[in-house]
């Protein structure tokens, strides 16, 4: 455990990308970083450039206009990088699975780490889904390079 | 030799002197908006954490640009420390700013560009009156020296010099990109300008503007001192007492438009330092 290995699990920086979500998940992954649940605590910072992210917090099913977006995304996040699917929609489609402009769930365009299902995800389960995230971080040392 | 140590040990001791400032502004921050807030040291984590990420390169001249912003922020220090001419670290501040506005230029990125302008406009507000402040000092002390200013015998330069204080406590918000000045890199803005003129560096590159933003924050506090030299530990308090002041700036004020800067610094900053100098040269005949 170096002291950039043990850094990177005390400051995971967040980008929230919205595919096409109904804002029900959005609303949630903002209010963790309200006074109510603040998740600075533990150093999560919601960041609104790629290039400084380390956690890619998606929302809502991908569609054709989206994938290329969200592919740029990934592609300008520094690796080592962890993507978060939030929300039953940005895990498998949901409701929205059979539409003809959907592809389905994120894991269709980027590889996604950690699914936090749920509709809307609680902030709760957000946070957990972050922590999770950052357990899996910890065991790829000298991986994700 | 015993100078040699000095600049050295002042190298080592600065940035971490400002991290922790750094975190502190985080804490008191988080407390003032009813949050609870990183530990203290966060930055430091958040700095080795930047430092382990992987390289990405928009511009091979940004890097240059980059590492000019941390030397020259350096030397600046370093003329503070060793108690050389303030005139000479002044116009190292201003080419250490322009060091970062070339960097941010030298990328395609529009929003690099818009931080980029934006920080000249921040240059243009905060460097006549620092170079102003220089010349006050000049006209107290019939010297540019900072070992002048730090001699026993003197008196405390806020006696005489303090409308150049208020001055300098506007100068030091706009250096310290806090609201209402925040418009060169945003922390809160990203649907405006994404990240300003930090927008295109990642990783590494990206520790090293944080690191010179905390060789910039204890620059900055140091000059403050100086205007009560002696005893000095007056001075710090007080350097300690804007810094603290600048963060409940932060937190009640909104961000203003870059024109409103440019006017505002304008039409206090020079003014207050021209009336004192004025009435310094007037009244006591310098």
């Amino acid at each position: 455990m170096g002291i950039i290995h043990t850094s990177r699990i005390k400051s995971p920086w967040i980008i929230h990308f919205d595919n096409s979500s109904c804002n029900g998940c959005d609303i949630e992954a903002l209010a963790c970083l309200t006074p109510l649940y603040d998740v600075e605590r533990f150093g999560i910072v919601n960041m609104g450039n790629p290039k400084h992210a380390d956690v890619l917090v998606i929302t809502g099913p991908v569609n054709y206009r989206t994938a290329r977006v969200l592919k740029n995304l990934y592609a300008q996040i520094p690796d080592p990088k962890m993507v978060i699917a939030v929300g039953t929609c940005a895990c498998s489609g949901g409701v929205f699975h059979n539409c003809y402009n959907i592809l389905g769930g994120v894991d269709k365009v980027v590889p996604v780490d950690v699914y936090v299902p749920g509709c809307a995800a609680r902030p709760e389960a957000i946070i957990d889904g972050v922590v999770l995230a950052l357990q899996k971080l910890a065991q790829a040392q000298g991986v994700a390079k | 030799m015993n100078q040699l140590w000095v600049a050295i040990i002042a190298i080592i001791v600065a940035p971490i002197i400002g991290g922790f400032l750094a975190g502190i502004d985080r804490k008191i921050t988080a407390r003032l908006q009813g949050r609870w807030g990183p530990p203290i040291v966060q930055p430091f984590y958040d700095f080795f954490k930047l430092l382990g990420k992987s390289r990405i390169a928009t511009s091979r001249m940004q890097f240059v640009w980059i590492y000019g912003y941390l030397v020259f922020m350096i030397a600046s220090l370093v003329f503070l420390v060793l108690k050389l001419d303030i005139l000479l670290l002044v116009f190292l501040l201003g080419f250490a700013g322009i060091s970062f506005v070339l960097g941010g230029f030298s990328s395609k990125s529009p929003y690099s560009h818009f931080g980029a302008n934006r920080e000249l406009l921040q240059i243009l507000s905060y460097e006549p009156v620092l170079l102003l402040m220089a010349l006050g000092i000049y006209a107290q002390n019939g010297s540019f020296m900072i070992s002048e200013i730090l001699k026993p015998s003197s008196e405390p330069l806020l006696a005489s010099l303090w409308p150049i204080f208020i001055a300098l406590l506007v100068i030091l918000t706009i250096k310290l990109r806090k609201s209402p000045f925040d418009i060169a890199t945003s922390h809160h803005a990203h649907q405006e300008l994404v990240k300003g003129i930090m927008t295109e560096y990642s990783g590494p590159y990206y520790a090293l503007i944080q690191l010179t933003e905390w060789y910039e924050i204890v620059l900055l506090l140091g000059i403050i001192a100086l205007f009560w030299a002696n005893p000095l530990w007056i001075g710090i308090l007080i350097a300690l007492a804007a810094f603290i002041l600048e963060l409940f700036i932060d937190n009640i004020a909104a961000r203003m438009t870059a024109g409103w800067m440019v006017r505002f610094s304008w039409a206090i900053g020079l003014v207050l330092c021209i009336l004192n100098i004025a009435y310094l040269y007037l009244m006591k005949g310098v």
